[in-house]
């Protein structure tokens, strides 16, 4: 099979050379590295990655091809997607196609052959850089490009546009009402909610706290999502946020999520020199002593003394917030929904139900 | 959770001796366990029969008990010192078995010792069949439907219920022993009641089988806080039905989507909890292809073979952290050795694939079945790592050192395209290779799958290999980091990939100020070359190192200390062939390579490391050219005016047939370059040389075999160490068995009792000699005939041996540093020794040989000049007679009583003419002993005439229904003694008796030496209560 040469320039002006997949072109994005070594699919396709070259640490990927019905949004958010080897003849039973295929329709640029390991040293040891992935040997030109590119109005990119229900109970009578704010959520979070007899809302990233109250839900949901917490176009849903919170219902905030709940109740968000991303972070919760092993995909943490009463979990070998735990509401740093990842956390929706009966 | 305190001496069982099913992993587990009871203050006391161990060495444990593992002994070492914990799950299926039993018997309570590890109740739930089938179906995990029966009736009803074929798995056995497939009630039958006699508790398990189901492990660490977590997935090569340890296997898995892989981490996090297991464990599931069905197949509650692999294919030190749990803390409290700053309690992520390729010892018994089932027959194995299931694969098989350079085997290159696929209808060791030749016939991916169930992925892998789609570009080395790069590591473990921007061993290397040292391992566990060979280079490592070099290991066995990633200042797990180690040269710039210490694996590789230009530190490659090389070798004997049994080369049947008729027979036949006696026998006829010279002509021979005439007397072993100017001899042994059996399956004794202080200089100034003109630097290995007063050489081997970890211990000699020291210039003297033979011990060690024998099927018992034991224990006694009954008890003979509940029992006496007069003394001592005498009818007629009253046993085929082999199963026979001229074939009379006696588990002794040392072991009046205890740190106090 003829390749086609492509390149990867990144911000310091660092080259790799690979062969290009999916979308043959050129994109520019800030570059993150996963280390899941399955979930794939469900990385692609959360939204959380808006505006980011996703690079798979795990060297094989493409294995068992395309799976919908494993698809955590209809889209494809992230810039481009990097891989050490990629599987052309995936074999599953499920396999509807392979990747390559995929991207390309999808038209998202892919890299593979790059040295995955060195680049994930470099973001390691220098923090999250941005990089252009170009069809032609990159020029100073292409480093600058890189250099200036910034993740904007990542958010209300992924986002609802408008209100309406998202999906309703399969069960027919709900138990539970639940608002969920969706900053471009994934789609594992519904799922769990059903499974709990839940009825969902869905609200825009934009949504007012009246309209949200107006329903009169059990329980407000707040999704992940991608960008900076701090950053001032999210200003508003902070102040939202800030309304729902004196209201006293139950909520439960998930990765970005939890970082407004965090701004909302008056902390601040920093950003992680590389992040965390994958399905192996251990989070201790302080309460029983527990260390779990969740699925991670954030790039910001929550500023938080160690002795806070609010601080519910840590990251077992950076310390880093985890959790919170405010009485009625409570959020996670990671995806208790999992989807790829461990299903280990999974009891954190059992709680906010919990907590709406309360 | 920190540590228990109150527990300040814990008591370690090891695995005991080498076995199929069994093997270095163990020392590595246990060796692990150790060093982290040490760096607590622990005290550590320790029981292991087997000597060619790092755990039984003086440094790593406070107490060292190398004594039989039995029941009886392990009490009376606690009723010694008296320990506050034994730690269960560190010593493979026999230390947990035992620990098991002192629990379960009150012993324990009684002594007041604290159970480290998992609890019996644990343990039942997954290893008694039915209550394992019930724990998970309270928790809801699927198992494949089943039924356990302790009868043959009832397994045939149970076979009925649930429809061929079947799968008998018999229950507490070592790596399946005794398993296998029934798909018609004949073969049932077969299969179930050797599964219900190796049983011990008579208990098999019939189950439904589901061939073509994907093969999924993982290994769980749990704590007693509940903190569950994966340290590896392993995906097998081959489907459901090839018990795991015969498997290809790769870490992580790699055609499982999240969601099947999420369901069955799931599941195994749940069994894992439901058992209650404390520390690592592991679990192994069947996926259906095609769907999200699957079922529990096993559970290993403990440290097992796969917890190695998973170790060195993660970095995660699964045994380490077991012990820490043990001791009570959790794993959010332990730290992770690799990156010295992140902890235990996370899931490893992997940036490479690691894959396992069994090693089978086939090549050396060609009589024996080489299909592949339920029942574990690999010996050992190699891992590869590398960032394509390609390249791992190519790796492994280049590693595994079967004279292959790639997929391409030369056997299946004459069969034609039918046979081919003929053969694809088995699974046999040669499994890959079939299918790659199928694949180079043009059989597309999809026939093959239809055929043998082996996933696309990896069919389409091999298609790549085919089709030469693989990058050809130079080696860069990246890290095992446990973490896929994440975090920082500190512990330096390579291996390479081809092409890549960063090589990451060369930070390492430029921030280097010491003289580098590369120490070459011994690659893959196989029978001529095991355990011991690690000893000794972990020894050479230690030394080096303490000498102020910086020591880098090349290593591709998983299951061994050498490999574990803080032996080394720098691992590279790598194979053991020439262009990838001199890759690794080439970076790292050696002041020398030490090839001494990893046996035949490593000193292979000396000459032509040495051609390139490289250092051999030590004996220099032409002199190991010289010991190999059979002109060159009788040159330099008859310059040195020292003789050895005549002898010539040949390269045909005929020029063999009319060497033999000069030299007379019988003569010894072997291939030259080979280890472990690979391919000799005794030629007693010129039928013998037809039939061996058919065998070994089948593949290319590039070197002539030689033919020599075989001379039967006392074997005796020297390994001495030589600096240029002093030459010490730490021990002369001697051995039970005549020359004819080989030196691995002779019970070697030390100090000699029969050579007297004259031979004992001869012997020393011969040894001298050949150590001067050989120029030797370190070990040399030596054996000898002593044959009509004179003595003859037999060989030479200028390396470390089998026999140094056993003189080392017991002597208190360490060997293997002396030796290195001298290989880098030191002299004896500086050290403390100087020329001559050490001075003998007040003890008497024996080292017994254990054999593995009950699985594989098809091969001969009889020993012969061809290795076939797996492993070996030590027995050490005030007397040589209570030194050989610890060695035989520790070996697992056992010692049975001549009338059984007012039954006499009897021994079946067969041997061929030659033995005739040497078995009279022995028979004699059985008939004292009380033992009733079974003959065929030759050696009946000779013993009568003696004046025996024997009872004649008609031979097998002359007498169907009452005949040796019905005597056999009517148990009234406790040993056989059975020698034949004629061997291996399993269609000879003699042959099928020693596969009965085996079958059955009746001790069969193929050697008249061996069974006169067991008759004076029965006689000698020692038991298991009265022998002495040794620690053998206080010998050499």
């Amino acid at each position: 099979m003829a390749t086609k040469t492509a390149y990867l320039v990144l911000e310091n002006g660092t080259v790799f050379t690979g062969e290009a997949f999916g979308k043959v072109g050129e994109v520019t994005g800030e570059i993150v590295f996963t280390t899941g070594m399955t979930g794939y699919l469900e990385t692609l396709t959360d939204p959380g990655y808006y505006g980011q070259i996703i690079m798979q640490t795990f060297p094989l990927i493409g294995n068992y091809g395309i799976i919908p019905e494993d698809f955590e949004n209809k889209e494809v958010f992230a810039k481009a997607y990097i891989v050490k080897h990629l599987c052309q003849e995936p074999s599953n039973f499920r396999c509807e196609g392979s990747l390559d295929i995929f991207l390309k329709e999808r038209g998202i640029v892919g890299l593979s052959g790059i040295d995955t390991r060195a680049l994930t040293k470099l973001i390691r040891e220098h923090g999250v850089m941005n990089g252009k992935i170009c069809t032609s040997p990159p020029t100073d030109a292409d480093s600058d490009e890189a250099k200036k590119y910034k993740v904007v109005d990542a958010i209300a990119n992924v986002s609802l546009k408008d209100e309406h229900p998202l999906i309703k109970s399969q069960k027919g009578n709900a138990k539970y009402k639940v608002a969920l704010i969706d900053f471009g959520s994934k789609r594992g979070i519904a799922t769990e909610l059903i499974e709990r007899d839940c009825e969902i809302i869905a609200f825009p990233h934009n949504f007012k706290a009246e309209d949200v109250l107006a329903i009169n839900p059990d329980g407000i949901m707040l999704s992940n999502g991608p960008g900076d917490p701090s950053d001032p176009a999210n200003t508003p849903i902070v102040e939202e946020l800030k309304k729902i919170v004196a209201s006293n219902k139950a909520i439960f905030g998930i990765c970005l999520g939890h970082l407004l709940l965090a701004r909302a109740n008056d902390y601040k968000t920093k950003k992680l020199k590389f992040g965390h991303r994958g399905s192996n972070q251990p989070a201790k919760d302080l309460k029983s002593g527990r260390a779990y092993i969740t699925s991670q995909n954030h790039g910001y943490t929550v500023i938080v003394d160690e002795s806070d009463k609010n601080l519910s979990f840590v990251n077992v070998n950076d310390r880093s917030c985890e959790g919170m735990d405010y009485g009625k509401s409570f959020s996670v740093q990671f995806h208790p929904e999992s989807r790829g990842g461990p299903l280990d956390t999974n009891f954190l929706f059992d709680k906010f139900i919990e907590n709406m009966s309360k | 959770m920190p540590r228990n305190k109150d527990i300040k001496k814990v008591l370690v069982i090891g695995s005991g001796p080498i076995v199929i099913g069994q093997a270095a992993e163990f020392d590595y587990a246990g060796t692990q366990a150790c060093r982290i009871l040490r760096d607590e203050g622990i005290e550590i006391v320790l029981a292991n029969s087997n000597p060619a161990t790092i755990m039984t060495d003086s440094n790593i444990a406070d107490k060292i008990y190398i004594e039989p593992l039995t029941l009886t002994t392990i009490q009376r070492i606690i009723e010694k010192e008296r320990p506050d914990g034994i730690l269960s799950g560190l010593g493979g299926q026999t230390g947990l078995t035992l620990s098991m039993k002192l629990a379960k018997s009150g012993f324990l309570k009684k002594m007041n010792v604290q159970l480290l590890g998992s609890l019996p109740d644990t343990i039942d739930k997954a290893e008694d069949r039915q209550v394992f089938k019930d724990t998970m179906e309270s928790i809801g995990q699927p198992c494949i439907e089943s039924e356990v029966v302790d009868n043959i009736e009832d397994a045939i009803a149970a076979a009925n219920k649930i429809g061929y074929p079947v799968v008998v798995r018999p229950a507490f056995t070592l790596g399946g022993t005794g398993g296998g497939f029934g798909y018609d009630e004949e073969q049932l039958r077969e299969v179930a009641t050797l599964g219900l006699s190796l049983s011990p508790i008579t208990q098999v398990m019939i189950e439904k089988s589901i061939l073509g189901w994907k093969e999924v492990e993982f290994e769980v660490m749990r704590d007693k806080a509940d903190n569950a977590i994966i340290v590896c997935s392993m995906e097998n090569f081959d489907p459901v039905g090839v018990h795991t340890g015969d498997s290809i296997v790769i870490a992580p898995t790699v055609t499982l989507a999240d969601k099947e892989y999420q369901m069955l981490r799931t599941a195994s996090l749940d069994i894992v909890r439901a058992l209650g297991v404390e520390g690592g464990c592991n679990v192994q599931l069947a996926l259906n292809p095609d769907s999200f069905e699957y079922a529990v197949i096993e559970v290993n509650p403990r440290v097992s073979r796969s917890s190695a692999l998973a170790s060195k294919a993660t970095g995660y030190p699964i045994a380490k952290v077991s012990t820490k749990i043990a001791i009570g803390y959790t794993l959010d409290e332990i730290i992770n050795a690799v990156t010295e700053t992140t902890y235990a309690a996370f899931e490893p992520a992997l940036d490479y694939v690691a894959v396992k390729l069994p090693k089978w010892p086939f090549d050396k018994f060609v009589y024996a079945k080489n299909i592949l089932g339920t029942q574990m027959k690999a010996t050992g194995e190699v891992m590869a790592i590398a960032d394509s299931f390609e390249e791992a694969i190519l790796k492994a098989v280049r590693g595994a050192e079967l004279g292959l350079s790639d997929l391409n085997h030369p056997r299946f290159a004459n069969n034609t395209d039918a046979e081919i696929k003929e053969m694809l209808d088995t699974v046999t060791d040669s499994r890959l290779f079939v299918v790659y030749e199928a694949l180079k016939r043009g059989m597309t991916v999809k026939e093959l799958h239809e055929i043998t169930a082996i996933d696309e992925w990896f069919l389409n892998g091999l298609v790549r290999i085919l089709n030469n789609e693989l990058a050809n570009k130079p080696f860069v080395y990246k890290m095992v980091d446990t973490c896929a790069a994440e975090f920082e590591a500190k512990t330096p473990y390579f291996y390479s990939i081809r092409g890549g921007e960063e090589n990451e061993a060369l930070p390492f290397i430029e921030k280097s100020k010491k003289e580098r040292v590369i120490v070459l391992g011994s690659g893959p566990i196989r029978i001529g070359q095991g355990v011991e060979f690690d000893y000794a280079c972990v020894h050479c490592v230690w030394t080096l190192r303490k000498m102020g070099y910086e020591v880098i290991v090349i290593n591709n066995n998983p299951e061994t200390v050498s490999t574990d990633f803080d032996t080394a200042d720098r691992l590279y797990f790598e194979p053991l062939c020439i262009d990838d180690v001199m890759s690794i040269i080439e970076i790292e710039k050696p002041f020398g390579v030490i090839a001494a210490f990893g046996g035949g694996t490593a000193i292979k590789l000396a000459n032509q490391l040495h051609e390139r230009g490289v250092k051999i530190i030590g004996t220099s490659a032409d002199s190991i050219d010289a010991c190999e090389d059979r002109e060159r070798f009788d040159v330099l004997l008859e310059e040195l005016g020292v003789k050895r049994p005549k002898g010539t080369t040949v390269m045909t049947e005929a020029e063999a047939l009319d060497a033999a008729g000069k030299l007379g027979y019988p003569v010894l036949m072997r291939p030259s370059y080979v280890l472990g006696g690979q391919n000799m026998i005794i030629a007693f006829s010129e039928e013998d040389i037809r039939e061996y010279m058919e065998i070994i002509l089948r593949s290319k021979q590039d070197n002539p075999i030689l033919i020599d005439k075989y001379l039967s007397g006392l074997e005796i072993e020297v390994d001495a160490i030589c600096d240029g100017t002093d030459v010490l001899i730490p021990g002369i042994m001697e051995h039970i068995e005549r020359t004819g059996v080989h030196s691995g399956d002779s019970i070697s004794v030390y100090p000699t009792v029969n050579v007297d202080e004259a031979t004992a200089a001869k012997l020393y100034d011969i040894t001298r000699k050949i150590c001067d003109k050989l120029n030797v630097r370190g070990l040399v290995n030596i054996q000898y005939v002593l044959y009509n007063g004179e003595i003859f050489v037999i060989e030479v081997n200028p390396r470390a041996s089998r026999t140094v970890p056993y003189i080392s211990k017991v002597t208190g000699i360490p060997m293997c540093e002396l030796a290195t020291k001298t290989s880098m210039g030191e002299k004896l003297k500086n050290l403390g020794y100087s020329s001559g033979i050490a001075p003998v011990t007040e003890y008497y060690a024996v080292k017994v040989p254990v054999f593995s024998f009950v699985k594989l099927a098809g091969l001969d018992t009889h020993l012969g000049p061809e290795m076939k034991s797996t492993g070996e224990v030590l027995g050490i006694g005030k007397t040589l007679e209570e030194a050989i009954y610890k060695g035989l008890i520790a070996a697992g003979h056992k010692m049975t009583p001549s009338k059984v509940d007012g039954e006499q029992k009897g021994v079946l006496v067969t041997v061929r003419n030659g033995d005739k007069a040497d078995v009279v003394p022995v028979v004699e001592k059985m008939v004292k002993y009380g033992f009733a005498l079974y003959s065929t009818k030759g050696t009946a007629k000779y013993l009568t005439e003696k004046g025996f009253n024997v009872n004649v046993v008609e031979k097998i085929r002359e007498c169907p229904g009452n005949n040796t082999e019905t005597l056999l199963e009517s148990g009234k026979i406790s040993y056989v003694i059975s020698t034949s001229e004629r061997g291996r074939d399993p269609a000879f009379d003699d042959v099928k008796i020693r596969m009965k006696a085996c079958t059955l588990s009746i001790p069969c002794l193929t050697s008249v030496d061996t069974a006169n040392a067991l008759a004076d072991s029965l006689l000698s009046g020692y038991t298991e209560e009265n022998t002495e205890l040794i620690d053998i740190n206080t010998l050499h106090a």
